[in-house]
């Protein structure tokens, strides 16, 4: 209710400002399933703009409900008739593959908070495009490394039967070298899982690895806690973030989990955004927070440097990355795809708020797989 | 694959199978009674997850949670009937489905407003929690033997309401001819508000128990409310018994396929192209066995109107 009604102000206060000079158009997920992840990259974006002090930026919120059809028609008019400079907002990989190879060939610079399909990191990379989160397989490549840390030898995993779940289990093997228990496709947007927890009963695994992003992996959580079965979990940070670790509760503890970004991540910048954060909108920041507010830092740093209308200056300025990001030094590699440290978390439990704790490096300075295919 | 596996996946599907019955049951009472297709009806199994996990979440208690649910979902729909619905019975079935479906948004957009977008924490009761072995050592939740158990025990108080008792002697005119009971003097717009909530009340129920174990969010009931039209259009629309048999039929069909079918296809396939074929067939398989049944019998199982 409150973040409704503070995101309308701010919507209210972008209609007024029409003498900006910067317009942004930010497609995002408000609503239906899946809306909490789009409402924590806007917070965390229109955060940043406010801290930058800066009025010149015109930041353009549109609700794509998740659907590809509506997130066109939103991109379309964003371009046509807003005219805007730069995009942004984009959560689902399948919606992203909608919109921003038309987007950027349009003179239009995208800036991803969160999809990071591989058809974009590698033959299908372009100069206006960049990913500020993280390539697809980055955070599954990193569970596939802990693994082999922590000396697992037979695992069993399982992911949804769609684009990015075959992409989860593949990079999650690419990193592994271990043997397969057992390899299962679920359903997309399935919520029983009493089958697979049976499968992996039987299997005689050693650990279990998922890709069960939002309401899936909160079921699969609660029933796998509730079947008895105490082989170890590991997964990405996907279903572990902020907003879902409250609704999944005790059955989450302890579980080892992969990711980008986390809140104890020791830097001033990390420090005053969890602190300024949560004193704006009353809750703690997730990863998608985190990656919205590097989002719009990285815009800004680019604004000091040059306009968008001069395209080349501005993106060099984009490439060089010179802001002060959450994850501490920032880095963008070939294909304007992160390079980064990935982290292993564990989920443990602060007073009566359940959150993560950062254990370990999984993966260090890493790339991804498909950036020597980009040629730009 | 071992003895062990097959049961317990076998009640996996059965579990899975009484849930949807308790789903099921009410969208088929509605559409045998008042002739209405009611796509909200899985906005009142959110409403159900909802208001559990709420007074779950205030009061401490499991048991309260899912009275609250029984008792919010029934308010919930005989609000709708009541401001609604009652609009809509001479109305075309095209019209029905529009306006259901405006209710779905308005309960899905209504709920994100009081709640947020985030999901809600529901969870096992500590009795409840855990496995039990049964006899052969077969290591089972003891929470899903009771949804089974509960289940069971809703589909024969069902029963007993529609053949034994007053009010169901009424439903069953009232499938049959309304105009002539009418004129017996049964109050049928009331004996209607009745009906619309015991199968919202139902559907709260199936939210309540279900939400412990899933997760609680906007949008939770649509997925379940797709397969519970295929139960009734498998089990005869309008049919308490066909929407039974055709629960457990789905439950099962889609348990043990999902299961089954890779390990089939992993005979003369290798085992990562098996798990994905298999999968994405066994995701159709419901599908498949509505068509077998609407070919064999059109009005489905136990269907008696054409």
């Amino acid at each position: 209710m409150k973040t409704f009604l503070m995101a309308t102000a701010a919507a209210a206060l972008c209609a007024t400002s029409a003498m900006a000079d910067v317009k942004v158009g930010m497609i995002t997920t408000l609503s239906g399933g899946g809306a909490g992840l789009g409402i924590d990259v806007r917070d965390g974006f229109m955060l940043a703009i406010a801290q930058s002090g800066r009025d010149d930026i015109e930041v353009v919120i549109e609700d794509d409900q998740r659907k590809p059809d509506i997130a066109v028609q939103l991109s379309d008019k964003m371009i046509q008739s807003e005219r805007v400079d730069i995009m942004t907002g984009i959560i689902w990989s399948n919606l992203a593959m909608a919109v921003v190879p038309a987007a950027v060939n349009q003179n239009v610079f995208y800036l991803s908070p969160n999809a990071g399909p591989s058809a974009l990191a590698g033959r299908g990379c372009h100069q206006n495009y960049f990913n500020v989160a993280w390539q697809n397989d980055n955070l599954h490549e990193a569970a596939g490394a802990y693994a082999n840390e922590a000396a697992y030898k037979n695992s069993f995993i399982m992911a949804p039967n769609y684009p990015a779940g075959q992409d989860a289990l593949t990079g999650y093997k690419r990193m592994y070298g271990g043997a397969l228990a057992g390899e299962v496709f679920t359903k997309l947007g399935q919520t029983d899982y009493a089958a697979e927890i049976a499968q992996i009963r039987a299997s005689g695994a050693d650990s279990v690895y998922f890709f069960l992003p939002g309401g899936m992996g909160i079921s699969f959580l609660k029933q796998y806690a509730d079947s008895g079965v105490d082989i170890p979990v590991v997964g990405p940070a996907f279903s572990f973030d902020q907003g879902i670790l409250q609704a999944v509760g005790d059955a989450a503890m302890g579980v080892i989990n992969t990711s980008q970004w986390n809140k104890d991540i020791d830097n001033p910048t990390n420090a005053a955004f969890v602190e300024t954060f949560q004193a704006e909108y009353g809750r703690l920041p997730s990863l998608y927070a985190s990656q919205g507010f590097d989002t719009a830092n990285l815009l800004v740093s680019a604004l000091e440097k040059a306009d968008p209308s001069d395209a080349d200056a501005f993106r060099d300025a984009l490439r060089a990355a010179d802001f002060d990001s959450t994850r501490g030094d920032f880095a963008f590699g070939p294909n304007h795809h992160p390079v980064q440290t990935i982290y292993a978390r564990e989920v443990i439990q602060e007073g009566d708020v359940f959150t993560n704790k950062i254990v370990g490096v999984a993966l260090e300075n890493h790339s991804d797989a498909y950036a020597a295919d980009c040629k730009m | 694959m071992s003895t062990i596996l097959v049961i317990e996946q076998i009640l996996n599907g059965l579990q899975f199978g009484v849930m949807l019955f308790l789903m099921a049951a009410g969208l088929t009472l509605i559409f045998g009674v008042m002739g209405l297709i009611n796509l909200a009806h899985g906005s009142l199994y959110m409403v159900g997850a909802f208001s559990a996990a709420a007074v779950a979440g205030l009061t401490g208690s499991f048991f309260l949670g899912l009275i609250a649910a029984l008792a919010a979902a029934a308010l919930a729909g005989a609000l709708i009937e009541m401001v609604v619905i009652r609009r809509l019975y001479k109305a075309a079935h095209l019209d029905q489905v529009l306006a259901t479906f405006a209710l779905i948004l308005i309960f899905s957009e209504g709920t994100r407003w009081i709640f947020g977008s985030f999901p809600l924490f529901l969870d096992i009761p500590d009795m409840l929690s855990g496995p039990v072995t049964l006899p052969g050592g077969i290591q089972y939740p003891l929470y899903r033997l009771t949804l089974i158990v509960i289940g069971l025990v809703v589909a024969i108080g069902l029963w007993a309401l529609i053949e034994r008792t007053r009010l169901g002697i009424q439903i069953r005119a009232g499938e049959n001819d309304r105009e002539m009971i009418a004129a017996l003097g049964v109050d049928i717009s009331k004996l209607y508000t009745i009906v619309f909530a015991l199968g919202a009340a139902l559907a709260g129920l199936a939210g309540g128990l279900v939400g412990a174990i899933q997760s609680v969010q906007v949008g939770m009931g649509e997925p379940v409310l797709i397969l519970a039209f295929v139960v009734i259009v498998i089990g005869g629309i309008g049919s308490i018994r066909g929407a039974f048999i055709g629960a457990l039929l789905v439950g099962l069909t889609d348990t043990l396929g999902g299961v089954f079918l890779p390990e089939l296809f992993k005979l003369f396939m290798e085992t990562g192209a098996a798990q994905k074929s298999g999968s994405a067939i066994a995701s159709m398989g419901i599908y498949i066995l509505m068509g077998i049944v609407l070919v064999w019998r059109p009005t489905g199982l136990f269907g008696a109107r054409a």
